[in-house]
């Protein structure tokens, strides 16, 4: 009998997913012994033509990490998408946009201002940029295009699971591949993972105050942090609270606050705005100025409660197109 | 308040009529919006009043979805500190209120879209003034027009429970 079909695809990501399938250790074994990977560019050497190659539906389960912005991931997923009778979002990128869906802070412009012509290290006097087409003596060379923004795969392909993480844990992986092969799936659309609040799960959870009343927030550099403690009640911004579980608190057991990569329970509609909610509510501060001041203790609001999700947020992306013209 | 009728005052910026999302609190700024209209004080028709139980369940994901639902700015009413029916709810809605301003700036949203005033149950006068102050405020600023967020596949109706029904 054949095995099922499984695809392991990367978009705009770091290779922290791939990893995170080595670290399946000797379940790897199991896996592979039950499916046949039949397109995985970071471990072996199939190409697009090979998958091109391919009937509609004939990959059974294709599971695909990074965020979307060049014109070849885009024609990539669309590629697997007919491909695969389940495409599974891996990660936090193909999840929510990730780290690299920061970069919906800049106009695409800016960023191909900063890094061709403007970085301490750029040497670049004619400033050439890339081109998605260059003769050469030898014929033409290609090279893909930038979307104007950076998206999650459900903003682009329809999604059937997704896999949350930075990286996913591996028990969630090894679960996932579970379901898969019994084939007792959740409804479409189901976040592979437990759907409450990490807090739940924290083993420092009896050392979280009734009333946290935070003063102002720290930064880990700033304080000598209690490993008992509720990181809260230290003054860290934890997201724990407002993020899902599913982790096992590797961070917390790190000694380190909840940075949020697993992303919203399924009730929360922007995930940074649950967490700005949850963790604003908790200051002390009564009178204005002290609020003002305590809430100044936050460095960086995106990059703090948006982290891994600004493609996947409310907003999208920085908007600049407001009034009479933009600003 | 003749000089706020819609001809004249659309003619200001294009034609643009500001749609703005007001949360009130049922203790104090709903009840004084309550006194505005039944003392037949008259203001700029801009506002979808959403009567909630208290300013602290006002949390930046309902202003969010409000705003990507197509309103262009949003107002909203509480006790004045000292007076929550809940103690503290006020004071949570004005942290809350604080740390997203400052994600707005990131995000490049004028702050001036979002205002937060205390209004009591007496203050009908106020709710009057301080509206038309932001549907002028907002008309100034011009339509939101925030750039159209991909869909996402599968995630059913993801931003609809927050705001449905909240902005025509």
């Amino acid at each position: 009998m054949s095995k099922p079909k499984a695809g392991f695809y990367w978009c705009a990501s770091c290779g922290g997913c791939e990893e995170s399938v080595v670290d399946l250790a000797e379940d790897l074994i199991a896996v592979v012994t039950a499916i046949d990977f039949v397109f995985f560019p970071c471990a072996m050497d199939f190409k697009r033509e090979d998958v091109e190659a391919m009937k509609d539906g004939e990959i059974a389960v294709c599971f695909i990490n990074g965020a979307v912005r060049s014109s070849e991931q885009f024609e990539m997923v669309e590629l697997l998408r007919k491909k695969s009778q389940l495409i599974i979002a891996y990660g936090s990128c193909a999840h929510m946009g990730g780290i690299p869906g920061l970069a919906n802070l800049y106009d695409l412009e800016s960023i191909l201002k900063r890094v061709y012509t403007e970085t301490e290290s750029t040497d670049n006097p004619s400033g050439t940029r890339p081109l998605p087409q260059t003769t050469v003596p030898g014929g033409k060379l290609t090279l893909p295009t930038l979307d104007e923004s950076v998206k999650s795969l459900d903003q682009v392909i329809p999604v059937d699971y997704y896999i949350p993480g930075c990286p996913p844990p591996t028990p969630l992986l090894k679960a996932a591949v579970e379901a898969v092969l019994s084939g007792k799936l959740p409804p479409k659309g189901t976040v592979l993972a437990p759907d409450i609040a990490l807090c739940k799960e924290c083993p420092r959870i009896d050392s979280k105050p009734e009333d946290l009343a935070i003063k102002a927030f720290k930064r880990p550099h700033e304080i000598d942090i209690d490993p008992e403690k509720c990181l809260l009640a230290q003054g860290l911004l934890c997201l724990g609270p407002g993020t899902r579980s599913g982790c096992g608190a590797a961070c917390i057991k790190g000694n380190m606050p909840c940075t949020g990569c697993l992303g919203p329970v399924s009730r929360v509609h922007d995930h940074g705005g649950a967490t700005m909610a949850a963790l604003a509510s908790l200051l002390e501060a009564t009178e204005e100025d002290q609020i003002v001041s305590a809430i100044e203790s936050v460095p960086d609001p995106v990059g703090t409660f948006y982290r891994y999700g600004v493609p996947g947020s409310l907003l999208f992306r920085k908007h600049t197109t407001s009034g009479n013209g933009g600003h | 308040m003749s000089n706020l009728s819609l001809p004249q005052a659309a003619a200001g910026n294009g034609g643009f009529e500001p749609r703005i999302v007001a949360f009130f609190c049922n203790w104090c700024t709903y009840t004084a919006s309550d006194l505005a209209g039944i003392s037949r004080m008259t203001y700029a028709p801009n506002t979808r009043v959403i009567r909630v139980m208290c300013s602290g369940r006002i949390e930046p994901q309902l202003i969010l979805a409000a705003l990507r639902k197509g309103a262009d700015g949003v107002l909203i009413g509480g006790c004045h500190p000292g007076d929550c029916h809940y103690q503290v709810g006020n004071y949570k809605c004005l942290r809350r209120f604080k740390l997203l301003k400052r994600y707005f700036e990131q995000m490049g949203i004028e702050p001036e879209r979002v205002r937060l005033e205390w209004i009591a149950a007496s203050e009908g006068d106020k709710v009057q003034k301080v509206t038309n102050e932001m549907v002028e405020q907002v008309r100034k600023l011009g339509p939101l027009n925030l750039a159209e967020a991909p869909k996402p596949h599968h995630q059913a109706a993801a931003c609809a429970v927050a705001a449905e029904g909240a902005v025509s």
